[in-house]
This record gives C-alpha cells, structure tokens and sequence, in this order.
C-alpha cells in the first residue's frame, strides 16, 4: 500500500561521500586536460574556463590534440573490444607523470575505475592504467585538493542548486567537491533540490533507447531544479547539462545549467586574486 | 538449466509495459510516495555509514564463501534435513518443481494449499499449474492475498501490492469480499485476517519460502511481520518449502549479519516481527507442527549464473528489495512493467539465466547506470557491472558467442555493431575526428531539430561553433 511521501526527502536522500579518501599531491607545474567528446562539442567554452582556472592557479595546461573519447559509451552498451581500442589510444597519449585533469566526472570516473577491468588480461598495460588512474582527477576536486584554491566572489547574492552526475559522484565523489567550491563563493546560496542524488535521466546511450523513461526521469529533475527555487543551475557533467538543458528549452524554461568551471570563472572576476 | 526449445523467445514487451505505466499518474504517484517512505525508513536504520560500510563487506564475503562451496553445502543441508526428517527434494526446472510438490499433493489428496509468502513459488506460478489440477491455492499474506484477489502479480518482491493505494484496495475488499466500503487501514487489515484465518486451520497443506537455509544444523529459517508464514508452516498436517538453490549458507552464524542487513535494507525494521526457524517435523512429545516437511531446492538457470566467476555475484542476493526501493526506473515505472517474477534492478540480473537473454533483451539496457542499486545492495552485488556485462553478452557477435549464456547474441545487429566500429575509427584517427567536429561545429545549423525519441522530451543538442580542440589549439598550441 502507498505511504505518504516524508517531510524532508533531502534529509535522507542525499549521497553520502563514496570513495575513500585519497592522497593529494602538492600542485605540479604542468597538467593534462581531457576534454572529453561531449564537452568538445557542445560545451567547449567550459573546457576554456577550465583552462583559465588552471591557468590562474600558475600552472601549464597542455591539451593533447589527438584526444578523442573516453571510451565510455561503448563500454556502458557493451562493446568492450570497441571501447578498448579507443581506450588505449587515449592511455598513449596521457602518459608520462602529469596530472589529467578532467572536467566531467563520469570521463574521470572510467579512467579512475573502469580501465581496469578493460585491461584486465594485460598486465603490461595495466601498468599504464594503474598509472593514469593516480593521476586522474576531476575538475573541482584538482581545484580544491591540489590548487586549495580560495575563491574570491565578486558576483550579487544568488541561490544555485547543484546537480551532480550519479555515477560520478559515486565513482568520483564529485558532489563533496562541487559543494566546497561553492561554499567558498560568499555570496553564493547553494540550495538543495526534491531526491538531489536521483539521476537525471542521461545514461548515455538509455536516453535513446528507453527515451521514455529518461524523458519522465529529466522532467522530474527539471521539476525539482526549478522547485528548489535556485536562480541559477550548476553541474560539472555535460551529459547530464546536454539533457537538463534540453528539457528546460523544450519547456520553454529559462532556467539553464551551466558548467561549474564556467560558474566558478565568472564569479571570481575570471583572473586571479580578484 | 532450462531445457532449450526450439521455440524463437519472445522478447517481453517492456518498452510498450513501461510507456503505459508512465502516462498512468496514480501508479506513478503510489509508487514515488512509496519508495520515499521505503528509502527513509531504511536510511534510519543505518545511521553511520562506515558501520553499514563494515557491514555491507561482512555480508558480501559470507554470501561469497557460500557460494565458493555451494555444491559441498548443499549436500550437507540435505544431509542435515534428511537427518531431522526433512525430505529434500531437488528440481533443475519450475517444470520439476511444479512436479514434485503436485505429486507430495497427490500423495496426501490435498484439496486445499495455504501459501506463505514465496518468490520462488511465483517463479513456478505454483498457483497456476495446482489449480489447473484441481487444488485450491490460497496466498495468506496480507500483500499477496491483495494482488491474488486482483488477480495480478506481485509488483514488488517485499510488498507485492505496492502498487496499490488504500482505496484501491477498500475497493477491492468491497467488490470481492462483499464487506462495507472503508479506508481505515485497520479495519482493512482485519477484513483481510479474519478472512484468512479459517483457510488455516482447512488447508491441507501449506507452502513458504526460505530466507536462509542454514547447511550445518539443517534449518529453514523465514522472517515475515504478519505471522501467516509461522500459520502456514504449523498448521496444516504438510508443509511445503521452496526455494533456490543460492539460499544455502553455512551456519547459524552466518545469518546473524545477514538477517539483520535483509530487515534494515527491505523494510527499515531493526528485525522483523516473526522469525521462524524450521528444523523438521512435529517430534512425537511435541503438540503442534506438521507432521511432514518437505523442502524443494530449485535451480532454474541460476547455476547459469553460477558458473561464471562474474555473474556468480548475482546469486549473492538476500532478496531485500533495497534495489528496487532506490532505483529511479523502479520507481517511475513499477514492477508489472517488467513483465518478470522479480523486477527492478536485481531482476535485470537475475532473470537472464531464468528465460534467456532473448525473452529478457530489454531488461538490461533499461538501466542509466546510476548506481543506486549497487550503493544500497547489503550484500555489495555489483549491479550496474552485471548490467553491463549482460549487455556485452547481449550484443555479442554470433561468430563469437562461446555458447555459455541463453539467449547470448540475441540483441546482435549488424548495423549497430558497424556503427560502433566506426565509432572506433573516429575515435582513434585524429584526422578523421578534427574532420568530423569540423563539419558537426560548422554545420550545425543543418543539423535536424527532430532527431527521433531524444526530442519527445528535450530540444535537439547544438553543436558549438567550434570544438574544444580548436579553441585549446588557438590558445595553447599544437601539443
């Protein structure tokens, strides 16, 4: 029989911090980007912001040309020869001791945990995935545990809500990090929204083939985006920005997701020590 | 294992099942407050989470070490049974199973069967198969006596009736049991009991489930709220259990953790009302008990499953429903859409080695990968990983297929295989890719607005003006 839904649903239902904590360098001088496929097409001016992020924290970025893809789309279908292959040419070029700073937390997360079990039968190349995976961190969490950067706002009063990939988070613990650089942001009211750590319906390749489940999921996260009376909405995936914000336009919301880095960049006045 | 037909499966109409479950608002309603209410009470119940994380580990290695040595312990639970005067039965196919406790209903000319909850039961659609036979199969459950009434199937393997509000259900009692229209849950709930109750003490036989099946002493052991499992395997002269063979663990100490993660994670009780612990039939100084117990140990597919190191994990499940009760597709669409004994999420992994990967080829794509399963599963199964793997099986090519799965290729095309590997191309020849976003970025404003399911709900993604690598190029370099 049906209950009545509780009082305070976030209360409950927000995720807890997954990962273990992990050890930080001090911050290097030269990083990776991995710019990830999605990101590359369809939110390049947030790859840029990373960039200036970094850049304003003194360190050289360096954006190896030849990248493409994670892999991780066909991983998730179940083309594992598929995604090894392009898994392997992105092993290649990140290699050496650099950090690889990624600004979308699912992309962190298949390089982090999930290139072991595609390498699992090649102990040589394990090897490199062990490698990378050290290295591997994602935006908000280089920012805040490697840069400790202490972010200055400049911006008017504003309530955001934050939404965070679910595998990301999970794999990443990218909403902790995301919550702390928000938290340093003065005039910045982060807001909680109805089963915050409910997906938003993306997953890839499942918003084309169940696109009616995904489509009733995103609605709800959009509902909720907007309930939680949040001015302005910030995510550090963009699969999950690409869904939202098709929702919101096909609605004919207003209301945008907007990429963290972005967010952070212009609210700090874009330089540093501003 | 399943015997192979002949017969080409028939993939479950999920896809059409979950849309008209979408646009139904009162099950989308029912099912969200439920599954609130359900994860809540859970989330109390485990207040610090390095303690459910200790916890959750704990119960994950003695699942594992069951399994690592379940042929050993299932011979010894039949040892120890048959010992304490248990006939112990085995059955590789629902068929078997539906056969053996026919003939046990034969034996007795038993007219009348009173069932305590059991999912293995509805595996067999045990009710079914006896009443085309003759034989009266009444549930005593207050959920499952819902849903027979309605003459449905459970839409939830915890709470089968779920699905229902109180209304639904004072009309239901209203309708079938010819009793005053009302919506005190109370009274509702004693309608029910008392409705029950004398179908007790006239079954001839009665049947349950097992929740543990412990190998060293030999003990069946069942955990419910209602006290109708401890009626229905007391009271009439024979009682009947069924279960699957992963159900087996080594001993009593094993269950301790794991019973108090399946209470905290199904129902959010420190521990359940009732727990019954069956070590044989009424002794001669004893006054009550049946005078048989019979245990039926069914595989049907699961030592599919079994048999590969990965997919073993499946059979870790204690059947708490926590997967369910999380999942964000569960939630929205409810188990009837499924079409499947066990829905959710360890219904998309369990059910495979049940009715082949040809019947189930939607089940495991039905899944964004949100990992909610797998964070609140108590015994660590790696759902989303399973999901995966499922999938990978799915799509194997026919060439390639080792021929160890049912169903395995059954969701293989020749024109998706080619569109992942170009796909590969792309992503591996930076030529072809800096063409490609080239032409994605400079002619997007060719690219159609309508680009088929993805634009029912959300406006076409546009491509920016230009990529990343071309802006990264013009501020940092070639590198």
């Amino acid at each position: 029989m049906s209950h009545a839904s509780s009082v305070a649903p976030n209360a409950t239902r927000t995720a807890p911090a997954i990962e273990p904590p992990r050890q930080y360098p001090d911050k290097p001088a030269d990083v990776f980007l991995f710019g990830t496929c999605v990101l590359d097409l369809f939110f390049p001016d947030a790859g840029m912001d990373a960039i200036r992020l970094l850049e304003r924290e003194g360190i050289r970025v360096h954006f190896p040309q030849a990248q493409s893809c994670c892999g991780q789309p066909a991983y998730t279908s179940g083309y594992t020869d598929e995604a090894r292959v392009v898994a392997r040419a992105q092993l290649a070029l990140f290699a050496g001791d650099w950090p690889v700073v990624v600004p979308s937390g699912s992309c962190a997360g298949m390089f982090r945990h999930h290139y072991f079990e595609l390498f699992k039968d090649e102990p040589q190349t394990l090897k490199q995935v062990e490698s990378l995976a050290a290295r591997t961190f994602e935006l908000a969490e280089f920012l805040l545990n490697v840069c400790r950067v202490q972010l200055h706002d400049s911006g008017a009063p504003v309530k955001v809500a934050l939404h965070t990939s679910c595998s990301a988070r999970r794999e990443m613990n990218t909403h902790v990090h995301g919550r702390a650089l928000l938290g340093q942001l003065a005039a910045v009211e982060r807001v909680d929204h109805d089963h915050e750590s409910e997906c938003c319906g993306f997953g890839g390749a499942f918003s084309v083939r169940m696109p009616d489940i995904s489509g009733a999921m995103v609605k709800d996260k959009t509902a909720a985006l907007k309930g939680s009376g949040a001015a302005e909405v910030v995510s550090a995936d963009c699969g999950c920005l690409l869904n939202i914000n098709g929702c919101f336009e096909k609605q004919g919301e207003r209301l945008r997701g907007e990429h963290l880095a972005s967010f952070l960049l212009r609210r700090t006045g874009g330089h540093k020590g501003d | 294992m399943n015997a192979m037909t002949d017969v080409p499966a028939v993939p479950i109409a999920f896809k059409r099942n979950a849309r008209e479950a979408l646009a139904d608002p009162q099950l989308r309603r029912n099912f969200r407050g439920a599954m609130d209410f359900l994860m809540d009470k859970r989330r109390v119940q485990f207040p610090d989470g390095d303690e459910l994380e200790r916890l959750r580990a704990f119960g994950n290695r003695v699942r594992a070490r069951a399994l690592s040595k379940l042929p050993e312990l299932l011979e010894r639970l039949d040892a120890n049974l048959s010992r304490n005067g248990v006939k112990v039965h085995w059955a590789e196919t629902v068929e078997e199973a539906n056969a053996i406790v026919h003939r046990i209903v034969e034996q007795h000319a038993a007219k009348k069967v009173i069932k305590g909850k059991s999912m293995v039961s509805e595996e067999m659609e045990m009710n079914h198969y006896l009443g085309e036979r003759g034989v009266d199969c009444l549930e005593s459950d207050m959920g499952e006596f819902i849903v027979q009434l309605r003459e449905e199937k459970p839409s939830h393997i915890i709470m089968p009736a779920i699905h229902l509000n109180v209304g639904q259900v004072a009309s239901l009692f209203h309708d079938k049991l010819e009793v005053d229209y009302t919506e005190d849950v109370d009274r509702l709930i004693q309608i029910g009991r008392e409705t029950l109750r004398r179908n007790f003490f006239e079954a001839d036989i009665g049947v349950s489930g097992v929740n543990f099946a412990v190998a060293e002493t030999g003990t069946l052991l069942l955990v419910e709220n209602e006290g109708n499992g401890r009626m229905s395997t007391t009271v009439p002269p024979v009682h009947i259990a069924v279960t699957g063979i992963e159900k087996v663990v080594e001993n009593l100490r094993d269950v301790i953790p794991l019973l108090s993660l399946l209470t905290r994670s199904a129902t959010g009780q420190a521990i359940t009302t009732y727990v019954n612990m069956i070590s044989g039939p009424r002794k001669a100084d004893e006054l009550d008990g049946p005078q048989e117990v019979h245990l039926v140990l069914l595989d049907n597919g699961r030592s599919q499953a079994f048999a590969d190191g990965e997919l073993r994990q499946t059979l870790n499940c204690i059947r708490c429903g926590a997967c369910m009760n999380h999942c964000p597709v569960y939630t929205r669409i409810g188990g009837h859409a499924y079409g499947t004994v066990y829905p959710g999420p360890i219904g998309k992994i369990v059910t495979p080695h049940m009715l082949g990967l040809d019947t189930t080829r939607d089940l495991p794509t039905a899944s964004s990968m949100c990992g909610a399963c797998g964070e609140v599963c108590p015994v660590k199964i790696p759902i989303p990983a399973l999901l995966r793997r499922l999938r990978e099986e799915a799509v194997r090519a026919p060439e390639a297929v080792p021929h160890h799965m049912r169903g395995q290729g059954s969701k293989y095309s020749k024109k998706e295989a080619m569109l992942w590997k170009a796909w590969r191309k792309l992503n591996t020849s930076p030529a072809l890719y800096r063409a490609f976003s080239f032409a994605g970025t400079r002619l997007s404003a060719l690219m159609p607005s309508n680009i088929g399911p993805w634009t029912e709900h959300r406006s076409a993604p546009k491509p920016a003006a230009r990529s990343l690598h071309e802006l990264a190029r013009e501020h940092l370099g070639e590198d």
